[in-house]
């Protein structure tokens, strides 16, 4: 007698959502199962990979992290073209962190002539992140979401605080938006039901359930994602069920273990390897709580996490 | 899983004579089935009705343990799919591959860099815990010899792995004493590994190609009156080693087969040739139900991340860790010591205490009680506010013991420092970096 594996009915399935637009253009979502159970419904579309660029030249990156883009850290166009050129980079994430006021406070108008040539030097989709201060990203993201209409870019985090202004520019300009909120399945299902009442298409809306590194809070993103593809798939709760975005390159490599050198931290092994491995587990981990989306920094993380996904995908 | 009331009451004799001490054995099989009462209270149920209820009561994974003192494993015992449901019980044991046709060099090498392996985390002690000692030589002899020599070097739990039964009884009796887990049964040697298992009382792994062919040989064994097993269901690539995982979990969860009620044991380097590979595969199994993970390699830079892996998966998602609010001194602080704050978070506090150490600069670390939140945290949800830190910090009794007046806050907290300083008037606050890392370079040119 062969054993039958008890199976989980899913009732519920994962929006589609395409990313950027013509011929590089990607779709994530799609699920009928919990990440990766093949045995017992669908993952027909491959989680995808956002590789960073920053907007201004990173300071104090580990050494390994920073070695890959030594050579056009000051450059984010040239930075964004080495990660497709040289990396095989399938989305590009700028992430918009010299707008911060408590920080360089670069103006709107600055971003958006950036965001502008980078995306006009790429053809991959592109992700734009803000420096997280809901008033600036609002004035930023806006003025970008005009500035490069009709150019289907994922614009984020959009939270509870600035989402009328920065839904309606999506909506007016044809962009995705991602509905940012802190590790909470309830505050992530009320934001989506206010986009969506505000009139943001379900297919332009991306989960962003917050994100911690490894030994650093992760696990409270991770329950919470379980949770969230729990409600979606099984309870068919039509406001959950969207793709999720981890942007978790930049909170695994601004920890200390991520960052020690040999002899700071002899016991800890290879440096390089380390942080490799700190971020591929983080995202191994999203990845089988529900990520559809990563994002991340070190091409061999990348290129780790590309070969588990195949494995994990295969027919 | 357990029974329900009235499953129980079917079983009982139902004379409601009340020698167990309730007036009916419908009262008393309500008890029971809240672990109110003990079935042995009732003098007239049969053996069989015993055994039927000890069984049907018992975890649906088993609970053993392997090894002996400081660094015996214990495994299973796993009730739920998911960790928000409940907190996952044992987290796996890490375990490194030794051959007994290493040279000593490298075994010895490799030991003792296995010992150096130890990581203090939020007041725990990390570390791998297991070692699998593997018989390649083909000869009992050389097998035992190896296994003696390590044993004698390090206090780890022991997995012994060979397929021959003659060459697994010779190394037991250097080593049962030890509870080895005897790796593994086989459908052609379930019963001579089975025999050495019951005679040595050691816990055994089952090795089956899929799990319908795991469950044959574990039903046998458990024919033989064998409990402590643990399974290996040999995936042949990491898609299937998910698969089996969630399918042993699953059955022995929901569908109560009992077959398949054990914790597994798992290789990720028989998927991969690369050592990178291995330890990301390794991070998928601690997340998704493995009981024990036996790795080709251990260095610092694998080893640590896959132990923070098991650490975040294995808390507790009801109750976050956290210390007790208070002024604690680091290094010996005096009255020109500097004055720091943070939250109570274990996470947190054993960062930032960590660092303040390391700086050699004595100093005050000011805990408040923010019910176990971070920093950021704690501020967004209203128990970091001005209002409440101040009154913590003067009921503290710190201006008691220091001279100056000054109060370094975390830098992620810039935007507080006006309010607070309004709220404290005698102080001037001061706003610290914002990572714990760049503390001790902070600390050393602070002066009061
Ligand atoms: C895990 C997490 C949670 C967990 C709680 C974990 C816990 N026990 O605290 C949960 C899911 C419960 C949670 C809940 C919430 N969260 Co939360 N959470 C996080 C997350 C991902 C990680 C926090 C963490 O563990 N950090 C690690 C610890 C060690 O960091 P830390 O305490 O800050 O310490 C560091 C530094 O501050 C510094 N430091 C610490 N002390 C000191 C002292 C001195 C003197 C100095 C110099 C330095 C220093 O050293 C440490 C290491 O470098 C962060 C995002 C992030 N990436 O930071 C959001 C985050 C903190 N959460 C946030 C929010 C808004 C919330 C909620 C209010 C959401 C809500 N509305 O419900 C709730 C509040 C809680 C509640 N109502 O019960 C926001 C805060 C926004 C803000 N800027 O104010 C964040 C930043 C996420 C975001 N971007 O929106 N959260
Ligand atoms: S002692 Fe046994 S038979 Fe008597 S009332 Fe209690 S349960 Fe029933």
């Amino acid at each position: 007698m062969a054993l039958e594996i008890p199976k989980v009915s899913y009732s519920g399935k994962i929006k589609e959502i395409v990313l950027g637009k013509g011929d590089k253009a990607l779709t994530v979502g799609g699920e009928t199962s919990y990440p990766f159970y093949l045995f017992e419904g669908q993952m027909p579309l491959k989680p995808r990979i956002a590789m960073e660029v920053y907007d201004s030249p990173p300071e104090d990156w580990a050494p390994t992290a920073l070695e890959p883009f030594a050579d056009v850290a000051s450059d984010p166009v040239a930075w964004a073209r080495k990660c497709i050129d040289t990396y095989g980079a399938e989305m590009i994430a700028l992430q918009l962190v010299s707008t911060d006021p408590n920080g360089e406070n670069r103006s709107a108008e600055e971003a958006a002539a950036l965001t502008k040539k980078v995306a006009e030097a790429v053809d991959v989709p592109l992700i734009v992140w803000g420096c997280n201060n809901a008033e600036k990203d609002t004035e930023v993201l806006k003025k970008i979401a005009e500035d490069c209409a009709g150019r289907s870019l994922m614009i984020g985090p959009v939270t509870e605080a600035n989402y009328k202004q920065v839904g309606a520019v999506a909506i007016g300009y044809e962009h995705t938006v991602i509905a940012s909120t802190p590790i909470d399945i309830n505050l992530a299902k009320q934001l989506n039901i206010l986009l969506g009442n505000l009139g943001v298409p379900d297919g332009r809306i991306l989960i962003d359930p917050t994100t911690g590194a490894l030994g650093y809070g992760l696990e409270y993103g991770y329950s919470v994602m379980e949770r969230i593809r729990m409600a979606a798939l099984t309870q068919e709760d039509e406001r959950l069920q969207f793709p999720m975005i981890c942007n978790l390159g930049k909170e695994v490599w601004k920890t200390k273990e991520a960052k020690q050198s040999r002899d700071e931290a002899p016991k800890l092994g290879d440096p390089a390897k380390r942080g490799v491995l700190m971020e591929a587990i983080t995202a191994q981990l999203v990845l089988a709580a529900g990520a559809d989306i990563l994002i991340m920094r070190h091409p061999e993380s990348i290129a780790l996490i590309q070969d588990m996904l195949n494995d994990l995908l295969a027919a | 899983m357990a029974l329900s009331g009235i499953e129980i009451f079917k079983k009982l004799p139902k004379t409601n004579c009340g020698e167990c001490g309730v007036p009916t054995c419908l009262a008393f099989a309500m008890k029971l089935a809240t672990g109110q009462a003990e079935l042995s209270a009732c003098p007239y149920v049969s053996d069989e009705v015993r055994a039927e209820i000890d069984e049907a009561s018992a975890p649906p994974i088993r609970t053993l343990t392997i090894g002996t003192g400081d660094r015996a494993v214990k495994l299973g015992g796993e009730t739920v799919m998911f960790r928000h449901e409940k907190r996952f019980e044992n987290p796996p044991g890490l375990a490194l591959m030794l051959s007994d046709t290493m040279d000593d060099s490298v075994v010895n090498e490799k030991l003792s860099k296995f010992k150096d392996l130890e990581f203090e985390r939020v007041g725990l002690i990390l570390r791998p815990q297991m070692l699998a000692l593997k018989e390649e030589s083909g000869d009992a002899g050389k097998f035992a010899a190896f296994v003696k020599r390590v044993i004698d070097q390090i206090d780890a739990g022991i997995i012994l792995m060979s397929d021959k039964p003659e060459v697994m009884a010779e190394a037991l009796k250097i080593c049962k004493d030890k509870k080895p887990l005897i790796y593994a049964a086989t459908k052609d040697t379930a019963e001579a590994m089975g025999n050495l298992a019951k005679e040595a009382a050691c816990p055994l792994a089952v090795k089956g190609s899929g799990l319908d062919e795991v469950m044959a040989i574990t039903d046998k064994l458990m024919g033989m009156g064998l409990k402590d097993l643990v399974i290996d269901s040999q995936p042949v690539n990491v898609k299937k080693a998910l698969e089996d995982q969630v399918g042993i979990r699953r059955s022995a969860l929901v569908k109560k087969v009992k077959q398949l009620g054990f914790p597994t044991i798992t290789f990720p380097g028989q998927l991969t040739d690369s050592k990178m590979k291995e330890a990301l595969i390794a991070s998928l199994l601690i997340a998704k139900y493995a009981g024990i993970i036996v790795l080709s390699e251990m260095e610092g830079h694998n080893v640590f991340p896959l132990l923070l892996d098991s650490l975040n998966i294995y808390t507790d998602p009801q109750r976050p860790m956290a210390v007790e609010e208070k002024v604690y001194e680091i290094g010996g602080p005096r009255e020109d010591s500097p004055v720091l704050i943070t939250s109570n978070f274990s996470l947190t506090y054993f960062i930032v205490s960590g660092e303040v150490e390391s700086s050699r600069v004595p100093a005050w670390l000011l805990i408040k009680d923010t019910e176990g939140l971070s920093v950021l945290t704690a501020w967004a949800a209203g128990k970091f506010a001005a209002d409440t830190v101040a009154m913590f910090v003067k009921k503290s009794g710190i201006a008691d013991r220091v001279k100056h007046r000054k109060l370094v806050i975390p830098g992620y907290l810039a935007g507080m420092s006006g309010e607070l300083e309004e709220e404290l008037p005698d102080w001037q606050i001061l706003v610290g970096p914002r990572e714990a890392a760049h503390l001790p370079a902070y600390l050393k040119q602070w002066s009061a």
